[in-house]
């Protein structure tokens, strides 16, 4: 059984949005969580707070705020359009922006608990060989960080993929643009007769997510396997 | 010369100690665990900053709080061999070791793993390693980096005796052979009398006392720091003779020889001999007919008191020109008995097997004998 064009459109949008989006956040991810598990500085706990308001505000509202601060006539939007002609509302941009939001604060999460399980005496040690800052950051937080990195990537992209109420809101629902399989699959189910091609779209859904499950654990075993630690048994 | 002078509060410790050493043999670090040992070297290292002082090896500061002066730990070309190993634990030993090879040094990567005998596990992860193999590793990395001093705190403590046994003749061929100035911290008197040519009494971080392990050893007032069931004087003696046939070596120092069980080392070789308190039995007159293979004419020194049914009684048994200084423990029973007295020639009596290989420890390329700061 081959998929429509409207499927393929659907998911080939939804991966466009979830890679892009976990991409582009995974430094921030990274930058962020370092700073907050290694660095104390005023307003620390703000920071970390407004990280993690996604997780508890509802989508809606995390949506309509991005259409205040980036739509076309937003704050930022405004200045973007008449500076450099560019826009991300109403674009797949724009949905990938709306779902690293929503995905950040799990993907801080994760490399933050992974930085807080490395042993700082390591670090030390490294320092003591001659290695500064940079050189130790590169060359023994990130390879023993690996994991939980790779973990917070997946479920990242997985909430990217899945991302709705944000997305919705602040791009809307534009057929080959933001029509994203969850979007794609509320239109459905709005649609008189839509029930069984949005029952197709729930199975590729699940098949997704499933694939970037196995693949993470896979990916995991074999970096625990190189940085030395007994391959985890599930 | 290595010249340190640290001041750190942490919580309701203070570390104050102040200490200058050869840059050359091994210094230990010496006292109870909360003396401050481990903040010590870590200041040395770089990983503790003072509060105030001065940290300098050779003509090079490395902290003055004076000066502002801080070199960070990555230019300070100390090694350091920590408890616990750290070896990363996602490189392999090859790996670990070339680690702070950028550091190009006077000892290449062959000559280590040959020193360390590490050559046949390169390839393997450090958690495939045992707890030895791995601290043989980690020395190895510390050394690769071309540090000036070397830092090892308590390297064996997570080991067990055959380990230990393994290892510490490693480390005096760290000694010996490349003659990198080493701070040594243990808790352990059996390693330090092996190992150290001066010895620094940390208590309460404060230092209590510097000099030479055998000076600071024969020192009733001391007693308290360096132990009280290990206690023992340390003898500076030197390989006089070999009785293969039973087994025995002689050891001369000025004023008698004593046997021990043989030691594989070359005639004249100096050595330190550490004869603990609890195995020197004290008589009037050198009994007759006795299994006692060590028997020194000496005169009382010192009686110390010690809580309950034991007494530390301090000896010389040396010449007027070298006095040489050993302690009995005995029973006040026995002393009183004996009518001991402070003056009084009397007889020492030690048991040949009870001076083992964990008791003896050859001395150090250069030594100084100088007493106290």
């Amino acid at each position: 059984m081959g998929l429509t064009p409207l499927e393929i459109e659907a998911l080939t949008l939804s991966l466009r949005v979830g890679v892009w989006s976990t991409i582009c956040s995974l430094p921030l991810g990274i930058a962020v969580a370092f700073l907050l598990a290694r660095r104390d500085f005023p307003g620390k706990q703000l920071v970390n707070g407004i990280i993690h308001l996604p997780l508890v505000l509802p989508p809606v509202v995390v949506g309509y705020a991005l259409l205040v601060l980036l739509g076309r006539n937003g704050i930022i939007g405004a200045w973007m359009y008449a500076s450099f002609g560019v826009t991300v509302a109403f674009k797949w941009q724009g949905a990938a922006i709306a779902s690293g939001v929503m995905a950040f604060p799990l993907l801080v999460r994760a490399i933050r608990l992974s930085l807080d399980a490395i042993d700082r005496g390591l670090e030390a040690a490294a320092r003591t060989l001659g290695a500064g800052r940079l050189r130790v950051f590169c060359t023994v937080t990130m390879p023993l960080a690996a994991p939980g990195i790779l973990a917070g990537a997946v479920l990242a992209f997985a909430r990217s993929v899945g991302e709705f109420g944000a997305t919705i809101t602040f791009v809307s629902n534009i057929p080959g643009e933001t029509r994203t399989l969850p979007i794609a699959i509320y239109s459905l189910t709005q649609t008189p007769g839509g029930d069984a091609a949005a029952l197709r779209l729930t199975i590729i859904s699940v098949v997704l997510a499933m694939a970037a499950l196995l693949i993470s654990e896979f990916l995991a075993q074999r970096i625990a396997r190189r940085i030395g630690q007994a391959p985890a048994t599930a | 010369m290595i010249e340190i002078a640290v001041e750190r509060r942490l919580g309701d410790f203070r570390l104050a100690a102040e200490f200058t050493t050869e840059a050359a043999g091994i210094t230990a670090l010496f006292g109870r665990s909360g003396s401050g040992k481990t903040s010590l070297v870590n200041a040395i290292a770089g990983l503790l900053r003072p509060d105030r002082g001065t940290i300098r090896i050779g003509d090079e500061i490395l902290f003055s709080s004076e000066r502002r002066i801080d070199l960070p730990p990555e230019r300070r070309r100390i090694g350091y061999v920590f408890q616990d190993g750290r070896l990363f634990p996602h490189l392999s030993v090859r790996s670990n070791l070339t680690y702070g090879m950028r550091r190009r040094g006077a000892v290449g990567f062959d000559a280590v793993v040959d020193l360390l005998g590490i050559a046949h596990f390169l390839a393997r992860r450090p958690r495939e390693l045992s707890g030895g193999e791995k601290q043989r590793v980690a020395i190895g990395r510390a050394l690769l980096s071309n540090p000036r001093l070397l830092l090892m705190d308590e390297p064996l403590a997570s080991l067990d005796a055959p380990r230990k046994a393994q290892i510490l003749p490693f480390v005096e061929r760290l000694r010996d052979e490349l003659k990198i100035p080493i701070v040594y911290v243990s808790h352990a008197m059996d390693e330090i009398i092996r190992l150290a040519d001066t010895l620094v009494l940390l208590s309460e971080g404060r230092v209590a006392a510097v000099g030479s392990v055998a000076s600071l050893t024969s020192r009733l007032d001391l007693r308290p720091l360096t132990g009280r069931y290990e206690a023992g004087a340390v003898i500076q003696a030197a390989v006089a003779r070999q009785d293969a046939g039973d087994g025995l070596s002689e050891l001369a120092f000025p004023g008698g020889r004593i046997v021990v069980p043989r030691v594989d080392l070359p005639h004249g070789t100096p050595v330190r001999a550490r004869i603990r308190a609890r195995d020197v039995s004290l008589a009037l007159a050198a009994p007759e007919d006795i299994s006692i293979l060590n028997i020194f004419a000496g005169r009382i020194v010192e009686i110390a008191d010690e809580a309950g049914a034991q007494v530390d009684v301090s000896l010389d048994i040396g010449t007027p020109a070298a006095p040489v200084a050993l302690w009995a423990r005995v029973t006040a029973r026995s002393a009183r008995h004996l009518g001991l007295a402070p003056g009084m020639p009397v007889v020492a009596l030690v048991k040949a097997v009870a001076l083992d290989r964990t008791s003896l420890g050859r001395l150090g390329s250069q030594r100084s004998d100088e007493e106290e700061e």
